[in-house]
Formats: structure tokens, C-alpha cells, sequence
């Protein structure tokens, strides 16, 4: 039998995974697999990158716009320790990726050797799994078993620590696909008492709502979820992680939840007699206060990890499994419904929040352009057919709840860890995925310094990315909470940016800058002409804007603030 | 105080599950009070028993996250009431002093203790028992002049007739024969 290096087996088993992608940077302890790749070019697409965090985010981009595992590969030491954000990012983001980084050779672990860092120390808590490969005859099994544990049951990222001794061994290739560990049961049967139980609840609910989050998308329930609200006629909400599961225009579906979400899916949470949330995990994002939280309420959680099942909130009635069985059977079981007076009530505080915010957000006549006006005017032209990508903060907020939402696995943000810098390579990674969808990135100028030189990323692989960016000349997230919280002490939080257009410029972009209200269609659809160009469209927006409404932190669910001197009340 | 819970962990017997086991603790600042690691009873299966006092409500959260570990098989917490529970403890007492006196042979009897070693300079007493049995020993043995102390960690059995593990590993091999 032929005998490979453990460089070759690995690139071998990427293939039996069906891996064509690749993000990575090359360095002195993954050299020999960056060798072996050399003669494997017309095989997989390797994504130079700028910085691993780069790499890592755009494998989150990538898996979370296909549903495909993210493949990334850099070097030790700093190498390695570059990707540490991604895969925080992917752990509380449950975004499936495998992360192959060099190490020294087995005889000098332990040694202070060279680049070296105890990787598998660092990442074990920000990890699913991680592993060791000390020997070329452990690389295929421990390939095969990481595609399974970073891809079924709940998602999550996958470290492999790939010693150099191991990449240059040699052995023999012989690949077994992974569909079974004994110790990991990533589909636990579903209880069908509890089901019973369930459509009980639901069926004699005056009240119900339904939450979810992104096990929707994970588990690619957006069909049964919706079957399931088509029935049973219950409101609908999303978490930030769940949004583009239901499609925005859906009639049910009443906005996101949470800190910066619609004023009625909040207000209702605490309104309804019976609340479904399904595969989310009740972040404390969503949740504000927990000793207020639904208490009025039956709740039933619906998760495929058992961990997260009363870890926040005790429920009523906890169904382990996938979103997707769990829905359709429960689909199966209730009883059609109607809800006309319940949903009626939603109108009110919908009104209010439209007229006190979403219109003057977005339908402004006078002063400098808005952040959400921006979204609206990308959402219209895309028609809701665009994957967006966000970085974090005043522009994630708004990208989040002014964008318009058509297909599945069309929002890309970071959702637990809120990492700025994620939403260029993120942007980079999902363009890749899906290369015949228009993927419009909102980036905030702070942010995009924090990953701008992945812009190199886009020039040499010519990927077609959008790249919106919202210059308040302010970190403005960390400017309104110290406006709203911190007696307007703006601490470190002004801004001296370089001239984006210049930047732009250097790369060979497209690019515009927008100051006036008036220009900002044509420039919009002036980007979006070529989808397949990148593009970067500033635009300078309001310095001193507000995300709103807005649940201040540490605040119960219904105290939601409409602006910097209101609050909402029931009228 | 927070009530002391019992927590025992199966796993595959692989590199860094202790680490594993041990930063969930960390994360949520429990301080591990004993810990015994060890092969179980089951061949390829390594058993955790960890003691921890914490409140009801982290010690399911903490369990449950530490059956989310790929590696881990199956993890349990109980009370007291639940399960046997050992440890043991050794004393090395200097023999000068115990010759002199008169009730020491007393005072290993009434404790179960037994003599382990006895040469011209110290004795060695072996204890086994709970955590308050064996301090009260040590107690005791202070006025002797106790030269050292050790105590392991727990050791424990739960008195339920379900053998839960076991059933876990059946019904496993059973799913793994139908998949392969
Ligand atoms: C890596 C990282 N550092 C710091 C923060 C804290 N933070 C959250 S939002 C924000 C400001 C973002 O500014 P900018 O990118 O300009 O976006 P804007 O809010 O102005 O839209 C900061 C500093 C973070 N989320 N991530
Ligand atoms: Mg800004």
C-alpha cells in the first residue's frame, strides 16, 4: 500500500470531507502541509488571508452562509493564538469549523520550543473539541472525527493541533467517515410524552408566543417552523441569532427580540400565557432582568443541548431535541388555530415604535443622513435577496432591524461575542459560500479598522463583497451608552479615521462617499451594479445617532426607552 | 453553608479530561473541596468523583456542562444521602510519645483505625471513614504530636439498584452496531 506524509493524509481527508475551501497563512510549524498543498492547487481554494483572525472569521462566514464546516489552517504560536477570537467567536455562536494549527514536533512539547504554545490549553474552553495529532496515523481518524463533532448535534468549532513530526511521517491512507462516538449522542431521541405535553399547552394557549434563535437555522427548520406559525397562527420573534429563519414579511413574525428589538415582541413576552422558544439560549441580550422575565408565563424550551435547558430560565416543559423534528411533530399534533385578538394587541406598541422610532430612523427629511436610513436604502434595491453581514455595534444594531430578510442564512453577525472586526472577513467568507448572492457587508468605521487589512484578502481574490460602512466618526455604540449611562463622559471613544475613499482607492475598489441625502440612491445602486466587484460605499452618517428602542442593561424587558427623554408606556 | 454535592464523572481515558472536567468548575468560581480521579470498574471508562459545596442550581448547570464534553460519558451529582462515601487518611505519630501513654491503643480501637507501621521513630495510623470521623481522629491524635497528615479524596457508590452507566454503554454499543 502507498504511504503518504501526514501533511498529505490531512489534505487527503479534506477531500473525503468534501472540503473545497480553505482559509489559512502559512508559518514555520505548518510548512510541510502547506507544501503538500502546493501539489493539491486545482483541488482546493485556498483563501490567503491577512491575519488568522481573518481566516477563522471568514470560515464563520462561510459556514454560516452554506451550512458547510469551515476549514482554516495556520501556524503555531502566534499563528495559533491569532485565531483565538474565531474560535470564542464559533464556540458561543455555534458555528461549525475545523482549525488545523501547527505545532512543534511531539519530542519538543513541553519545551518552550520555538512557537510554541500550549494550544490545546488555551482553547479547551472556547472549543467543542480539541486534539492533539502527534502521529501521522492519528491524522485521518481525528480529521474524520472532528467533521462529525464540529457539524451535528449543536455546531461548534473544532481545534486540531497538528504536531510537525506527524505532518512529515509517513503511513498509510485509509479513510473511515466518522458516524458514531460512543460518548456523544449529538441527536438524543425526542420524548414523545413530552411532545403530547406539549401540543396540550399549545392548544389550550389564549396567549402564545414563539421565540427562536438560530437552532432554526442549524437544524434547517425554517420550513417546519414556519408550517408550525402557518397552523397555529402564533406571533412570532427572533433573536438576533434566529433573524432570516422566518422571512421578515412573514405575517406572524413581530421582529427581533431583546436589547435593541421591537418594542411588542418584548412587552408580549411578558404579556403571554405560553412561551415556546425554540433553539435559542436565552442570552442575557434577550432576557434583560431574569427575575422578570415571562413569569407570567408557561414556558417550553425546545434545545438540542440539554446544558441549555433551565440554565437561565426554569421552564415549564424542556424538549431535548432538534428544531426540526420537534417542530413538525408538534405541527402534526395541534390544532389549527386563530389568534386575531391577541395579534391585535401587538398593533399598539407596533405603532407607537414606528412612529416614535423606526420612521424618523429611517424616513428622515432633514439633517445628515441616519445609520438605519442607510439600511433601508440596500434593503429596498436587494430586495431582501442579499446576504448581510455586520460587524458589531450602533451599525449591527441597525443592519439587524432594518434589513429585509427573503431566504434563509441571510444575516451574518456575531451574535454572544460581539467581536468587532468580524464583519470583513465574515463578509469575505460568505461571499465565497454563496457567490451568486449580492453579500452586502454594514461595517462601522471603528470596526473596520479592527480586520482592514483583509481588504488585501478581497483585491487578490477579487471577491465581490460590498462594503457598507457607517462613518459616525465615532466607536458610537460605546458613545451612546456613555451619552445615555455615563453622564455623556466620552471616554476614549472619538475617532480620527483615515480617508476611507483613499484606502478604497489603494485596493482598486469601487468606491463613493456619501454626505447628502439625495445621493445616497443612485450610490447604492451604483455598488450593487456588478455583483461580483467589491465595492466600498461610505457614507457619513449622523454623529451622534441612538440605537433605539432600547432596554438599558440591567432593566426588565418592558423598560423600553423610545429615545434619550421617553419611555414606553401603554396608552 | 451551600450543601455538599457529590459529583462523579465517566469518561473515555483520554489526555487533558481532568483539565476539561476541572475549568467548568473554574469558570463559575466553585472551588473544587476533594477530587479522586481513577479507572473505574469498566474497562477504557475513567471515573471522576469530585465533592464541591455550591447551590442546587449550579451544581445541575455544572454537571450538565461537563456531560456536553465529547469525552465524557455520563456525570451524576448527589447528596449525601445518596451514596456510600469513604476516604481514608494516614497519620504518622511519633512512637516515643504513644509508648508513655495509656489509653492510645483505646483510641484506635474505638476509631476503626488500624497500624500500618510501627518502627522506633514514628507510627503510621491508617483511617478510613467520613470527612468529620477522620478530622476528629486527627483531633485526637494532636496531643501524640502528629508529624503528618494526608487525607485522599472521596470515594463513592450510590445506593439506587439502577446501574446507570452501564445501561448507557449498552444502549451505546447498541446504536454503534447499527450505524457501522
Ligand atoms: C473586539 C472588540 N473590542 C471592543 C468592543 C466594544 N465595542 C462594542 S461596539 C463598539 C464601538 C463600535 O464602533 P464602530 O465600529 O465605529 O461602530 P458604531 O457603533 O459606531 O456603528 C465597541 C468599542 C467589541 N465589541 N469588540
Ligand atoms: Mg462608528
Amino acid at each position: 500500500m502507498n504511504e503518504y506524509s501526514g501533511s498529505e493524509i490531512l489534505l487527503k481527508s479534506l477531500l473525503e470531507e468534501g472540503v473545497e475551501t480553505i482559509f489559512g497563512y502559512p508559518g514555520g510549524s505548518i510548512m510541510p502541509v502547506y507544501d503538500a498543498l502546493y501539489d493539491y492547487q486545482d483541488k482546493f481554494h485556498h483563501v490567503l488571508v491577512r491575519h488568522e483572525q481573518g481566516a477563522v472569521h471568514a470560515a464563520q462566514g462561510f459556514a454560516r452562509a452554506c451550512g458547510k464546516t469551515g476549514v482554516v489552517i495556520v501556524t503555531s504560536g502566534p499563528g495559533a493564538t491569532n485565531a483565538i477570537t474565531g474560535i470564542a467567536d464559533a464556540m458561543i455562536d455555534s458555528t461549525p469549523i475545523v482549525v488545523i494549527t501547527g505545532q512543534v514536533a511531539s519530542a519538543a512539547l513541553g519545551s518552550d520550543a520555538f512557537q510554541e504554545t500550549d494550544l490545546i490549553g488555551i482553547t479547551l474552553p472556547i472549543t467543542k473539541w480539541s486534539y492533539q495529532i502527534r502521529r501521522a496515523e492519528d491524522v485521518a481518524w481525528a480529521v474524520a472525527r472532528a467533521f462529525y463533532i464540529a457539524s451535528n448535534g449543536r455546531p461548534g468549532p473544532v481545534v486540531l493541533d497538528f504536531a510537525k513530526n506527524a505532518q512529515v511521517e509517513k503511513t498509510t491512507f485509509n479513510y473511515k467517515k466518522c458516524n458514531f462516538i460512543r460518548s456523544y449522542n449529538p441527536y438524543p431521541n425526542i420524548d414523545n410524552s413530552l411532545i403530547s405535553l406539549a401540543v396540550n399547552m399549545i392548544n389550550n394557549a389564549k396567549k402564545p408566543l414563539l421565540i427562536f434563535g438560530q437552532g432554526v437555522t442549524l437544524s434547517g427548520a425554517e420550513k417546519e417552523l414556519k408550517e408550525f406559525l402557518d397552523k397555529t397562527d402564533i406571533p412570532a420573534a427572533a433573536t438576533l441569532m434566529g433573524l432570516s429563519a422566518l422571512p421578515s414579511d412573514y405575517k406572524n413574525f413581530k421582529g427581533m427580540l431583546g436589547m435593541h428589538g421591537s418594542i411588542a415582541s418584548n412587552i408580549k413576552t411578558n404579556e403571554c400565557d405560553l412561551l415556546i422558544a425554540v433553539g435559542l439560549r436565552f442570552s442575557d441580550r434577550i432576557t434583560g432582568t431574569v427575575s422578570t422575565y415571562a413569569k407570567q408565563a408557561k414556558i417550553i424550551h425546545i434545545d438540542i443541548d440539554a446544558a441549555e435547558i433551565g440554565k437561565i430560565i426554569p421552564v415549564t416543559l424542556g424538549i431535548l431535541g432538534d428544531a426540526k423534528t420537534v417542530l413538525s411533530r408538534l405541527t402534526n399534533g395541534v390544532k389549527e388555530a386563530k389568534h386575531t385578538e391577541w395579534l391585535q394587541t401587538f398593533e399598539e406598541p407596533e405603532r407607537v415604535e414606528y412612529e416614535k422610532v423606526i420612521s424618523p430612523e429611517i424616513y428622515p427629511t432633514e439633517g445628515p443622513i441616519n445609520m438605519g436610513e442607510v439600511v433601508r436604502f440596500v434593503a429596498d434595491a436587494s430586495q431582501g435577496e442579499a446576504i448581510v453581514v455586520n460587524d458589531v455595534g450602533q451599525n449591527q444594531m441597525l443592519s439587524a432591524r432594518y434589513s429585509k430578510f427573503a431566504k434563509p442564512r441571510s444575516l451574518v453577525t456575531s451574535g454572544g461575542l460581539g467581536t468587532m472586526g468580524f464583519g470583513l472577513p465574515a463578509a469575505v467568507g460568505a461571499k465565497i459560500a454563496k457567490p451568486t448572492r449580492q453579500v452586502c457587508l454594514f461595517v462601522g468605521d471603528g470596526g473596520l479598522q479592527m480586520t482592514m487589512q483583509e481588504l488585501g484578502t478581497i483585491m487578490q481574490e477579487k471577491i465581490g463583497v460590498k462594503i457598507i460602512v457607517l462613518n459616525n466618526t465615532w466607536l458610537g455604540n460605546v458613545r451612546q451608552w456613555q451619552e445615555l449611562f455615563f453622564n455623556e463622559r466620552y471616554s476614549q471613544t472619538r475617532l480620527q479615521n483615515p480617508d476611507f475613499q483613499q484606502v478604497a482607492e489603494a485596493y482598486g475598489f469601487g468606491h463613493q462617499r456619501v454626505i447628502e441625502r439625495k445621493d445616497l440612491g443612485d450610490a447604492v445602486e451604483k455598488m450593487l451594479a456588478d455583483p461580483d466587484q467589491p465595492y466600498l460605499l461610505e457614507v457619513c452618517v449622523v454623529e451622534e445617532g441612538m440605537v433605539m428602542p432600547m432596554i438599558p442593561p440591567g432593566k426588565g424587558i418592558t423598560e423600553i426607552m423610545l429615545n434619550e427623554h421617553e419611555w414606553y408606556s401603554k396608552s | 453553608m451551600d450543601p455538599l454535592f457529590t459529583v462523579t464523572v465517566y469518561s473515555e481515558n483520554q489526555v487533558g479530561l481532568l483539565n476539561q472536567i476541572s475549568i467548568i468548575f473554574t469558570r463559575r468560581n466553585l472551588n473544587i473541596w476533594s477530587l479522586t480521579v481513577s479507572a473505574s470498574a469498566i474497562e477504557g471508562v475513567h471515573k471522576f468523583t469530585i465533592t464541591c459545596r455550591t447551590s442546587q442550581k449550579q451544581i445541575e448547570a455544572v454537571v450538565k456542562q461537563i456531560e456536553k464534553k465529547i469525552d465524557v460519558l455520563k456525570a451524576f451529582y448527589y447528596t449525601n444521602d445518596e451514596i456510600i462515601y469513604q476516604e481514608v487518611a494516614l497519620y504518622k505519630v511519633q512512637t516515643e510519645n504513644l509508648l508513655d501513654s495509656n489509653d492510645f491503643e483505646e483510641l484506635v480501637r474505638s476509631s476503626h483505625a488500624h497500624i500500618m507501621e510501627i518502627n522506633r521513630t514514628y507510627t503510621v495510623i491508617q483511617k478510613t471513614g467520613h470527612c468529620e470521623e477522620i478530622q476528629d481522629l486527627y483531633e485526637k491524635l494532636i496531643p501524640y504530636g502528629v508529624l503528618q497528615f494526608v487525607r485522599s479524596g472521596r470515594v463513592a457508590i450510590t445506593k439506587s439498584t439502577e446501574e446507570k452507566v452501564s445501561r448507557f454503554l449498552a444502549e451505546r454499543a447498541e446504536v454503534g452496531r447499527n450505524v457501522n
